[in-house]
C-alpha cells in the first residue's frame, strides 16, 4: 500500500467531510428544535443542485456567486414547507410527521422528475488545483471547504448573538417556557426549518460543483444524512459536522483497501451498531 | 378462538376469497394480474400495519423482509431446484429469523430512532446483497424456464403463483384479525398507546414487540418468494424498494391505522388509483405529485385514515368493521 495514497485520500475525504457535515446539520437542527425527521431533506438538496444548474447554464451566472439566491431560496422554502406540510401536525406522533414530510419529498421529487428528467447532470466548474507529490487537491473541493466552514461560522452567530437565534434555542429547549417568555414559537419553528432547508439548499450547491447528479441523488444522500446525523447525535449541529468528516473519510479511505461496492454496507453496518450501542451519537452523553 | 365465532370476520374472509376467484371464474388474465398485485400490496400493507398500527412501531424498511423472503426462495429454487413450497416457506421462516435476530436489539428503540434503524437496515441489507456473489452480486439471479416445467409450463405457473397469493392474503388478514381480537393485540395495543404504564400492567413489551415483529416478517417474505417466482427475475434494487416500503405505509394510513380492513381498502384504493394516474395522460406525469398531495392530504385532516374515520363517525359501524 502506497503512503501517497492514503494521504491524497484522507485529504479528499477530509474536505468532501466538511460538505457531508453541512448537509447533515440541516437534517439535525430541525429534528433538534422540533424532534421532526425530515424526509424531506433529500429533495432540498437535489434542489440546491439543480438551482444552481439551472441558474449557471441558462443565466450564465457563476456557480459561487448563486450562494445568496440559494440562502434566500432555501429559507423561503423551508418556512413555506414547514406551514404547509408540518404546523398542523407538529405535536402528533412521529409517524405522522414522517409521512408529511415524506409527502413533500414525493411531491417535489415527483415535480423534478417531470421537469428535468432523471439524466445525469454535472456542472463544468475547474478553479485549478494544488499538487503536492502525488496528492492533488481541488480548487472546487477547497472552495467548498471554505464556504461550508463560512457557512457554519455564520449559523453559530445567528443562534448565540442573535436575538432570534436565541429564540430558536428557547423553542429547542422548552416550547412552552418560550411562548410565556413572548417568543412566537410557531415562526420560531418556521424559521428553524427554513435554515435548515437553507443548509440542505447550500450543500446541494457544494456537491454539485464535485459530482455529476440526477434528481434522485438528493434521496440518496438523505440516507447518507441520516447516518452522519446518527453517528454525531440526533439534533446535535457540532456532532453532525464530525459526523460527516468521519463518513468522508470512511468512504474515501476504505476504498483503497475494499471494493467501492462494499462502502455502502460498512457504512449502514456502522449506522446501526451505533445507534444500538449509543443512540445519543459518539459524541453525546451516554443513555441508561 | 372467541374470533372464529365472529361474523364479521367471515363476511370479510368470503367476501375476499369471493372476489379473488372472479378473474379464475372469468378467466381473465389482465384482471388477474391487477389482482395478483393488489392482493401483493393488502399483504404487505397489513403487515405493516400488524406491527406499526398494533405497536406503534414505524418500520419504514419493512420492505426488507420481502426481499430477503424472495431472495432466498429464488436461491433455492434456481441452485437447488427446490419445489416452490418448501422454498417460500424456508424463504419466509429465514425472513423471520432475521426479524428475531434484529428485532431484539432494534425494537429496544423508541420512536424516530427506531424508523431511522429499519431504514439503515434495509440499505444494509441491500448493499450487502448487492456484493454476495451466491445471489449474483448487482445483477441479481434469473430462472431458466425449464424450472416452470413442475408447475405446468410458465402459463400455469402464472396461476399458481396467483392461487398461493391469494391463499397468502387469507392468511395474513386472518393472522392480523387474531391478532387484534386476542389478549396479545390487546398488549400490543397498550405498549401503543404508553409502554411504560403498561410494563406496570405487568405486560412485558420486549417479548411482545419481537413476537409481533417475527410475524409481521413472516407473510412480506412469502409473498416475495411468489412476486420473484412469478416474475423469474430478481435485482437487489427491485427487492429492497424503500419506496416501496413507504407506499405501504402509505397504504395503511389511507385505510385506517390500526384497524384490519383499513389496509385492505387502502391497499386497494391506493393501487387503483395510481394505476388511473398512470394511464391517465393528463395525469400521467404527475402521478408522483398527486399521491404525496394525497398523502398530505390525508395526514393532516383525516388522520385515522377511511375505516378510522367510517368508525369514528358512526358508531353502528363499529360493530361489524374491524
Amino acid at each position: 500500500m502506497n503512503i501517497e495514497a492514503l494521504i491524497a485520500s484522507t485529504f479528499d475525504g477530509l474536505m468532501l467531510g466538511f460538505v457531508y457535515g453541512l448537509m447533515a446539520m440541516g437534517l439535525t437542527l430541525i429534528f433538534g428544535v422540533m424532534k421532526v425527521i425530515n424526509l424531506g431533506h433529500g429533495p432540498m438538496i437535489a434542489i440546491g443542485m439543480f438551482a444552481v444548474l439551472v441558474m449557471s447554464q441558462a443565466l450564465g451566472i457563476n456557480p459561487y456567486l448563486t450562494l445568496p439566491v440559494i440562502v434566500v431560496m432555501g429559507i423561503l422554502t423551508g418556512i413555506v414547507m414547514y406551514f404547509l406540510a408540518l404546523h398542523r401536525v407538529i405535536n402528533s406522533p412521529e409517524l405522522t410527521t414522517l409521512l408529511a414530510t415524506f409527502s413533500v419529498n414525493m411531491m417535489i421529487t415527483g415535480l423534478m422528475t417531470v421537469i428535468f428528467t432523471t439524466s445525469p447532470r454535472g456542472l463544468d466548474v475547474t478553479l485549478g488545483s494544488l499538487q503536492f507529490g502525488q496528492v492533488t487537491i481541488l480548487g472546487t473541493r477547497v472552495t467548498a471547504v471554505v464556504i461550508a466552514v463560512v457557512v457554519t461560522i455564520a449559523l453559530y452567530l445567528f443562534l448565540y448573538r442573535t436575538r432570534q437565534g436565541k429564540s430558536i434555542r428557547a423553542v429547542a429547549n422548552n416550547r412552552s417556557a418560550a411562548e410565556l417568555m413572548g417568543i412566537n414559537s410557531s415562526w420560531m419553528l418556521g424559521l428553524s426549518f427554513g435554515m435548515g432547508t437553507m443548509l440542505a439548499m447550500i450543500s446541494g450547491m457544494l456537491l454539485a460543483t464535485m459530482f455529476s447528479f440526477t434528481v434522485l441523488t438528493g434521496n440518496t444522500l438523505e440516507t447518507k444524512s441520516f447516518v452522519i446525523v446518527v453517528l454525531g447525535g440526533l439534533g446535535n449541529p457540532t456532532g453532525a459536522l464530525f459526523g460527516g468528516i468521519i463518513i468522508g473519510l470512511l468512504e474515501s479511505i476504505t476504498t483503497i483497501f475494499i471494493p467501492v461496492s462494499w462502502v455502502p454496507v460498512l457504512e449502514f453496518v456502522v449506522f446501526i451498531m451505533i445507534l444500538l450501542v449509543r443512540p445519543n451519537g459518539i459524541f453525546g452523553a451516554r443513555s441508561s | 378462538m372467541k374470533t372464529l365465532k365472529n361474523i364479521s370476520f367471515w363476511l370479510l374472509f368470503i367476501a375476499i376469497a369471493a372476489v379473488a376467484i372472479l378473474p379464475i371464474a372469468q378467466s381473465n388474465v389482465s384482471m388477474r394480474e391487477d389482482f395478483f398485485l393488489i392482493l401483493m400490496l393488502v399483504i404487505l400493507a397489513s403487515s405493516t400495519n400488524i406491527i406499526m398500527g398494533y405497536t406503534g412501531y414505524v418500520s419504514f424498511g419493512h420492505i426488507v423482509y420481502f426481499g430477503s423472503g424472495g431472495y432466498v426462495a429464488f436461491y433455492l429454487m434456481q441452485t437447488f431446484q427446490w419445489h416452490f413450497v418448501p422454498a417460500a416457506l424456508v424463504g419466509g421462516c429465514v425472513a423471520s429469523l432475521l426479524a428475531f435476530l434484529i428485532g431484539m436489539p432494534v425494537l429496544r428503540l423508541r420512536g424516530a430512532y427506531f424508523a431511522l434503524a429499519t431504514i439503515g437496515i434495509n440499505e444494509a441489507v441491500r448493499s450487502f446483497v448487492s456484493n454476495f456473489e451466491p445471489f449474483g452480486g448487482s445483477v441479481g439471479m434469473f430462472f431458466n424456464f425449464g424450472v416452470y416445467d413442475v408447475y405446468g409450463g410458465a402459463k400455469n405457473a402464472g396461476q399458481f403463483a396467483y392461487y398461493a397469493m391469494v391463499v397468502l392474503a387469507l392468511v395474513t388478514i386472518a393472522t392480523s384479525f387474531l391478532i387484534k381480537k386476542s389478549k396479545f393485540g390487546l398488549g400490543l395495543m397498550s405498549i401503543r398507546e404508553d409502554q411504560d404504564a403498561s410494563m406496570v400492567l405487568g405486560i412485558n413489551p420486549a417479548r411482545l414487540k419481537v413476537i409481533t415483529y417475527t410475524i409481521s416478517a413472516f407473510f412480506p417474505a412469502i409473498a416475495g418468494a411468489i412476486f420473484f417466482f412469478k416474475n423469474g427475475l430478481i435485482e437487489p434494487g427491485p427487492a429492497f424498494e424503500l419506496h416501496r416500503s413507504v407506499e405501504a405505509l402509505v397504504m395503511v394510513m389511507l385505510g385506517g391505522f390500526g384497524t384490519v380492513t383499513g389496509p385492505i381498502v387502502g391497499a386497494v384504493v391506493y393501487e387503483r388509483l395510481r394505476g388511473f394516474l398512470i394511464t391517465n395522460e393528463t395525469f400521467s406525469n404527475f402521478h408522483l405529485v398527486i399521491a404525496g398531495g394525497l398523502l398530505l392530504l390525508i395526514v393532516l385532516f383525516v388522520p385515522a385514515g377511511l375505516v378510522g374515520w367510517l368508525r369514528l363517525r358512526f358508531a353502528a359501524v363499529r360493530r361489524f368493521l374491524e
